[in-house]
């Protein structure tokens, strides 16, 4: 491997193996991330997408009696490590969730709820991060007037973009999302996409989607998981035309899933 | 019997249930403050009561229930918010969160004046304080704490999951995240479950009998030195309170004006109940706006 696609990759995840309780979830992933692409997680129901990528940022950790083996590498460290520190990891790997999920704060609380418990005092500081963040999300000209009043006052799609400038702001390297647009209409979905698109300039996004055309359309990588393997990972082009395995193109083709 | 005739049988036999409990609450509301509100005067409410003639106050039981119901709350609201927070957030499900669990829930159902009767085993007499309202509070602590406790971890765990979820992938510690999002979401029903538990220390006589004693001092209202024995600060005097002065002036009370004390002192605690929890819940919304930010 040359020191080039080492300095490329944020995530490198080797032998991965996953159990909750007697189940076995997740079987032997390898699985390279790469600085400044998205990554799209498609598969059936139950195939282990949402579990994947809840190790990225040990959100798995919420369920009890799960044990896991092997090496998820993030930035040369392996977060599997007992001294893993979370908040640091979970500081650098902001996450976004199926449902917009604001807190029942207001619109400024919401976006500077993580910097200000991070260490940000300075109300300058903090009003130049939230306008930043909501600024990336391109939601800052919808809410500017109002960003004292009750972030679930929004929209769905506004919440949802609200919830992407919540994890922005913390100044992540990665971010997760987690089927983000599964509850939207859509033009909602349609403005998470150019956000993504918009995103990667600037960071490295992992998303999992249902949908699949979602995944052609924001993504750079595609990978398909079935049954807790990690069946195919290639260039979304190649997974869309001409994918090796003749499970990926059955699903992609819509014969199962 | 078909099932539209079923459906309007149901709302009916509901429909009179709530008027049974409605009827019951505004006949005994209307019984109370109809005996008692002739009796209340300012007079009666700031003069100290007498034991032998007539024209007795509560100036002194009125404070007195108000002290200790503030004294309790001190005691009671962290232990049992925090025990709720135990429960439902740092307790492992297995054997020993059951066991706790169900000596809470025992120590729920137990009868007030068994609780009156380990107070004066434990806050009288192993203490050696005597009748105290520091020893009421402590009784009714033990009296109401599984509420608090049961209250709290019921709203903790009502609090929506991604709520939590969303604060930790924020790199958020978890206690950070109690304390911001958890606790002010279950705010609104912790409150009602303290009101609830103030509700009952406020009417409580039989646990207070033996712990804060029948008899109040002569109290100076100018002495402010907690630790003066004519201050109605202090929280190692004696103190009758509401409740417990009206069982007493009805039980062995000396004065010819027993009917008048009892119903006016039954009038001004309903009242002060009233009062209390409208003020309760009124605070209450003024801080969850606060925080929710909703106008």
């Amino acid at each position: 491997m040359s020191i080039n696609t080492l300095t490329r990759q944020v995530y490198d995840i080797n032998d991965l193996n996953l159990w909750y309780g007697e189940h076995h979830a997740l079987k032997n992933i390898n699985f390279p991330i790469n600085k400044k692409e998205v990554t799209a997680i498609i598969g059936p129901s139950g195939c282990g997408k949402s579990t994947f990528i809840k190790t990225l940022n040990l959100m798995i950790n919420m369920v009890p009696n799960v044990k896991m083996t092997g090496e998820i590498n993030f930035n040369g460290q392996n977060i599997l490590d007992e001294k893993m520190d979370l908040v640091e990891l979970r500081k650098n790997v902001g996450m976004v969730f199926q449902k917009g999920n604001p807190f029942p704060q207001s619109i400024y609380d919401n976006v500077a709820y993580g910097p200000r418990i991070h260490g940000i005092k300075k109300k300058t500081h903090l009003d130049e991060v939230v306008i930043k963040s909501l600024m990336d999300v391109a939601l800052w000209d919808e809410v500017k007037d109002r960003l004292n009043t009750p972030a679930l006052g929004l929209s769905g799609g506004q919440q949802q973009r609200l919830c992407i400038a919540r994890a922005l702001a913390t100044k992540p390297g990665v971010l997760l999302m987690d089927e983000p647009t599964s509850a939207l209409d859509p033009i909602s979905t349609l403005k998470i996409e150019e956000l993504i698109l918009e995103l990667k300039e600037k960071y490295t996004i992992v998303i999992v989607t249902h949908n699949m055309q979602q995944a052609s359309r924001v993504s750079d990588k595609t990978a398909f998981f079935l049954m807790g393997e990690l069946i195919e990972l290639d260039t979304t082009s190649t997974i869309f035309s001409n994918p090796h395995d003749s499970r990926t193109e059955g699903y992609i083709t819509g014969r199962f899933g | 019997m078909n099932s539209k005739t079923a459906d309007r049988i149901a709302t009916g036999v509901f429909v009179a249930i709530a008027i049974i409990i409605i009827s019951i609450l505004v006949g005994l509301f209307s019984y109370i403050l109809v005996n008692g509100l002739k009796h209340i005067s300012w007079e009666f409410l700031t003069t100290p009561s007498s034991n032998i003639r007539a024209g007795g106050g509560i100036r002194d039981q009125l404070f007195n229930s108000f002290y200790i119901l503030l004294i309790t709350m001190i005691i009671a609201v962290p232990l049992g918010v925090g025990g709720g927070i135990y429960m439902a957030e740092y307790a492992k499900p297995g054997k020993v969160t059951d066991i706790i669990r169900s000596c809470i829930e025992v120590l729920a159902s137990l009868p007030s004046i068994v609780i009156g009767m380990f107070g004066l085993l434990m806050f009288v007499n192993v203490t050696g304080w005597g009748y105290t309202i520091l020893g009421g509070a402590l009784a009714l602590t033990v009296f109401n704490l599984p509420v608090i406790v049961r209250v709290s971890e019921d709203s903790i765990r009502a609090v929506p999951r991604d709520l939590k979820e969303a604060s930790l992938a924020l790199g958020i510690t978890h206690w950070h995240t109690i304390k911001t999002v958890i606790l002010p979401s279950a705010f609104p029903s912790i409150l009602t479950g303290v009101i609830l538990a103030a509700g009952r220390v406020f009417g409580e006589a039989a646990a207070l009998l033996f712990t804060a004693g029948l008899s109040t001092p002569r109290l100076d209202y100018t002495n402010w030195n907690p630790f003066s024995d004519q201050s109605p600060l202090n929280i190692f005097r004696p103190a009758e309170t509401l409740a417990v002065h009206i069982w007493s002036v009805n039980t062995q009370g000396l004065i010819p004006d027993v009917e008048e004390v009892s119903n006016g002192s039954a009038a001004v605690l309903v009242i002060s109940v009233l009062l209390f929890n409208l003020l309760a819940r009124w605070i209450g919304r003024l801080i969850h706006k606060k925080i929710t930010a909703t106008k």
